[in-house]
């Protein structure tokens, strides 16, 4: 492997966002994920990352490379310490946004990724967590 | 914190083209919806085509961008047509569930060219 395992990414600005989609890239690249995979998890982790810009109030993003046996696969999760999500299942609902968005974001993120992890709390913030694994 | 990147807009006859080169920041995305409502204003095209075929990735602002592209020029009589779409993009776009509204698509800039002048003809049968 080379290259960074780990790389912290703030998430101020809306540059941070395509900054977020170039890295994600890269490692999705590098754990040889097929073409289709990569423009999946770049796709989720785009729609992540401008969550927490929107609706977190920014914070900030952590992408890791994972190795499982011959398995590689990339982890990014997206954290803030905004208002948290007040009901989970209607956030995930596909449509359903309290802006003015297409409510696909959360939903659509989950469909393209291998593992999809949602912890938020209200008043306290939200992290999202995906991974999506080699072939 | 860099400026707008503007994507430059061309004129082929009555229809206006863009092709999306950069990877887009949201304000590139809006700096293009303004522009191109102004330049169909101005020179009263009746087709836009966006060239996406160097786009890595559309995601659910992008997509909707290209839907208010579209809904925009209706409003100057013009019809919009996104051409080049990479299969990769548009696997993951089904699985987003992003449908891009009245937006047409075709496989390449010849058949979208092809797509506005056949509803040209319709406008002119009108
Ligand atoms: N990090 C977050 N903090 C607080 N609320 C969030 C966060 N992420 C998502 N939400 C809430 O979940 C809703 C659904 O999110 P989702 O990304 O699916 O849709 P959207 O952002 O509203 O629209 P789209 O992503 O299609 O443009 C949001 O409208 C928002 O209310
Ligand atoms: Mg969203």
């Amino acid at each position: 492997m080379t290259g960074p395992g780990r790389e912290d990414i703030p998430i101020a600005a809306d540059d941070d966002v395509v900054r977020i989609r170039q890295v994600v890239r890269s490692y999705a690249q590098r754990a040889r994920l097929s073409l289709v995979d990569q423009t999946k998890l770049v796709t989720a982790t785009s729609e992540l990352a401008r969550n927490t810009l929107t609706y977190g109030g920014g914070g900030s993003a952590v992408v890791e490379m994972l190795g499982e046996g011959r398995r590689q696969g990339v982890r990014a999760s997206f954290a803030d310490s905004g208002p948290g999500i007040p009901d989970i299942e209607l956030a995930l609902t596909d449509g359903w946004t309290s802006g003015r968005g297409m409510g696909l974001g959360l939903s659509g993120a989950r469909r393209l990724v291998d593992e999809f992890t949602l912890d938020t709390e209200v008043g306290r913030g939200t992290t999202v967590t995906v991974v999506k694994w080699s072939r | 914190m860099s400026g707008v990147e503007r994507i430059p807009i061309l004129k082929i006859g009555d229809v206006l083209l863009a092709s999306i080169q950069v990877d887009l920041q949201d304000r590139d995305v809006l700096a293009l919806q303004e522009d191109l409502a102004e330049k169909i204003s101005a020179t009263g095209a009746h087709g836009v085509v966006l060239d996406i075929s160097a786009v890595d990735i559309v995601d659910s602002f992008i997509g909707r961008m290209f839907a208010t592209i579209a809904a925009t020029s209706r409003l100057f009589d013009a019809h919009t047509v996104v051409v080049g779409m990479r299969p990769a993009v548009a696997i993951t776009l089904v699985e987003l569930g992003l449908t891009l509204g009245e937006v047409r698509t075709a496989l390449d800039l010849e058949k979208g060219l092809a797509i506005l002048a056949g509803l040209a003809g319709d406008r002119a049968a009108r």
